[in-house]
């Protein structure tokens, strides 16, 4: 956890260094409707992408075929350079990818240790699973990432939207992802939660580890990420640096669907 | 763990001492509502439906329906339902009455109650009840057919399987040591019985200590001590409270005068020989033990739990939800031939309506003991209090005398009130 990056995400772009993620050409059609049409989009440690655009312009879509909830009809997906194959979200994992849902993705009838731990179960010698232990790890890290949380036994539908982001947040920190996927990751939340997760993308990106980040939210965008994408009807607008555009260069990507003159990133 | 220095404590809720037992309270409230039952009845003959004759029947007439419930739990939780039971203990009956009677001893020419034709009988009986339990299940979960509709089809379908098979007639007798399955026929004694009373109350003492003494390690709060010694005692008494009364129905005299003319003996003068624990009452607690094993301690009833609660959820955390729902249709199927055994064995023979109306006191049983239809919610131990409520009702209106409509009127009336019930207890906890 104390991984100190020696050059930053942007440098890395400058020496041509392989990409932890590239997407390449990806395409997936529903019913006729193509969803996601040729979108190339590509993410270095340590570096913070957002996804922008409308509702229904795909960046939802394009990342659930790196997550593994959706299997792509055409493209390429290369992690550090080799091609992988990502058809479930087990694969997804496999490969270090962790996602946060926008719904959550919370079994709401169990409580937060099983409910960070679910699909990855602690057992004990006996095969049988180990709940104490569980909760022992899940009051670990949720002592990191939120002091406050103390409803351990209860199920999570009796914690209110910024507990259970926090135990969302944990499934994905708690097994080491290099890659993460943040569909939203703010929606439900307020004002002090959110500063709680915008603290906590630093904290990850400070580690080498790198996020898509999918936001309605221009400003958070220009806070948080390194890079834009900006989708429109399934289509890539662009990628910029957001160094190097103002919050109405991206509004006007996303409404209009036009890449400002000025940045050529 | 200790930072609250931020944030204004907690507010200290006043916990009862129900809360501070950690008792689940509809557990308690069903409980409670069995023992007016039981009180009630009592009243209204004289006593005798709490006579340890009547319970002892009470209990093995319960067997066949809550070993079901306990693989209903599962399939409820899982957000679907299974309307075929009734038909698939039919054709598990059919087959293993075909297989002890006539296969084994006929064809195989084995001859009647050889040693090994009951065991063979009932592999076979839980091999077709599994498979049809878990072709269904893959209908549902590969094919995408709502459970509903292929149960519904499983409940015309298998049963007339069976109809075809034995060509509607009824088949017995059974097989000698099968029959030992069915409960009169087939109990442990006094003695056998207490040691298996004792040795139920060693493992809970086991299990109550080991629970607490890994929250310990972990340094989680744990219920006071008081509060565990309460819960074993209640345990203890219940256990061998069970067992007392079933050894207290004792073998009625004629039938062991006959026991020891069987043997060349003459039975000493004022004998009395409790019956103890049926090998039937044995397999449904063996039952219960396992699936509340599996649903509380196996990653198996964890994604169960998860899916009934989140079906995405689950999917997304790399569940194979397809699979666990074949596996879940399988375990009901399984159950349901072990149902078979219990009630053809209890019956003396298969007989073509064997299992009739089951799905509904099976559905029954889990939705009164607390399995909600909306999923990811549901206990056993529930579900099986469940089916001993709905046994108590129905015997013990038929020992008062109520008309026959009018049972059946009650019972459907306390379906009802008590899923209502559970809505009411539920909004008033908070919970959804």
């Amino acid at each position: 956890m104390t991984e100190v990056l020696a050059k930053s995400a942007k440098q890395r772009r400058a020496d041509g260094e392989t990409p932890l993620v590239e997407m390449k050409d990806m395409s997936i059609a529903f019913g006729g409707i193509k969803a996601v049409d040729h979108v190339s989009v590509d993410l270095y440690p340590g570096e913070v992408v957002g996804l922008l655009g409308h509702n229904g312009a795909g960046k939802s879509t394009l990342i659930k075929m790196l997550s593994g909830a959706y299997q792509k009809s055409g493209g390429e997906i290369r992690i550090n350079g080799t091609p992988v194959e990502i058809n479930s979200p087990r694969d997804a994992r496999a490969n270090n990818i962790e996602t946060i849902y926008q719904t959550l993705a919370l079994a709401d009838n169990l409580d937060a240790a099983s409910n960070l731990f679910l699909g990855r179960e602690l057992v004990n010698s006996m095969g049988l699973v180990d709940d104490a232990a569980m909760e022992a790890e899940c009051r670990k890290i949720m002592g990191r990432l939120n002091p406050n949380f103390q409803k351990f036994n209860e199920p999570v539908s009796a914690l209110s939207g910024g507990q259970r982001q926090s135990v969302a947040i944990a499934r994905a920190v708690y097994f080491n992802a290099r890659i993460l996927i943040m569909d939203e990751p703010t929606a439900a939340l307020g004002p002090h939660e959110t500063q709680m997760v915008a603290d906590l993308i630093k904290q990850l990106k400070a580690q080498g580890i790198g996020i898509f980040l999918i936001d309605h939210d221009v400003h958070a965008v220009m806070d948080l990420c390194d890079r834009a994408s900006v989708m429109k009807n399934g289509q890539l607008v662009g990628t910029v640096d957001v160094d190097d555009v103002t919050d109405d260069d991206l509004l006007s990507m996303i409404i209009l669907g036009k890449k400002p003159a000025s940045a050529a990133a | 763990m200790s930072d609250t220095t931020s944030q204004p404590s907690l507010p200290k809720v006043e916990r009862n001492i129900f809360q501070q037992l950690e008792l689940d309270v509809r557990l308690l409230g069903m409980i409670g509502a069995f023992v007016l039952l039981c009180i009630g009845f009592s009243i209204f003959t004289d006593g005798r439906f709490l006579s340890p004759r009547n319970l002892f029947n009470l209990t093995i007439q319960t067997v066949s329906v809550a070993i079901m419930a306990t693989g209903m739990v599962f399939v409820i939780v899982m957000r679907h339902i299974d309307l075929s039971v009734g038909g698939v203990l039919a054709v598990c009956s059919a087959v293993m009455a075909l297989v002890q009677t006539r296969f084994l001893p006929e064809t195989l020419g084995l001859g009647f109650d050889h040693p090994l034709t009951w065991i063979i009988a009932i592999l076979v009986g839980l091999a077709v009840g599994t498979l049809v339990g878990g072709f269904q299940g893959w209908l549902v979960g590969y094919q995408g057919i709502p459970a509903f509709i292929v149960t519904l089809g499983g409940f015309l379908i298998w049963r007339n399987y069976g109809w075809m098979f034995t060509s509607g007639q009824t088949i017995g007798p059974l097989d000698a040591n099968f029959l030992k399955l069915g409960g009169v026929s087939g109990t442990m004694g006094e003695a056998l019985s207490w040691t298996i009373g004792i040795i139920a109350v060693a493992a809970a003492a086991w299990v109550i200590f080991n629970a607490r003494r890994g929250r310990i390690r972990h340094g989680f709060p744990a219920k006071p001590i008081w509060a565990e010694a309460t819960v074993m005692g209640l345990v203890t008494a219940a256990i061998l409270g069970f067992v007392w009364i079933l050894n207290s129905y004792n073998i009625p005299t004629r039938k062991l005068q006959r026991l020891y003319e069987a043997r060349g003996e003459t039975m000493p003068e004022g004998l009395e020989v409790g019956y103890g624990l049926p090998i039937s009452v044995l397999i449904l607690i063996v039952t219960a033990i396992v699936m509340t094993l599996v649903a509380r301690r196996t990653r198996l009833g964890r994604y169960i739990f998860a899916t009934g609660g989140n079906p995405d959820a689950a999917e997304l955390s790399g569940i194979n939800t397809r699979l666990l729902t074949v596996k879940v249709f399988a375990i009901m199927g399984f159950l349901c031939a072990l149902s078979a055994v219990v009630a053809s064995a209890r019956l003396q023979n298969h007989t073509n309506d064997i299992g009739t109306l089951d799905e509904l006191r099976v559905i029954a049983a889990a939705v009164i003991g607390g399995t909600a239809l909306a999923g990811g919610a549901g206990t056993i131990y529930g579900a099986i209090l469940g089916a001993l409520v709905m046994q108590s009702l129905q015997s013990g209106m038929a020992m008062v005398g109520v008309d026959a409509p009018i049972q059946n009127i009650v019972v459907g009336t306390v379906l009802v009130l008590a899923v209502w019930l559970d809505i009411q207890y539920r909004k008033r906890l908070g919970a959804k």
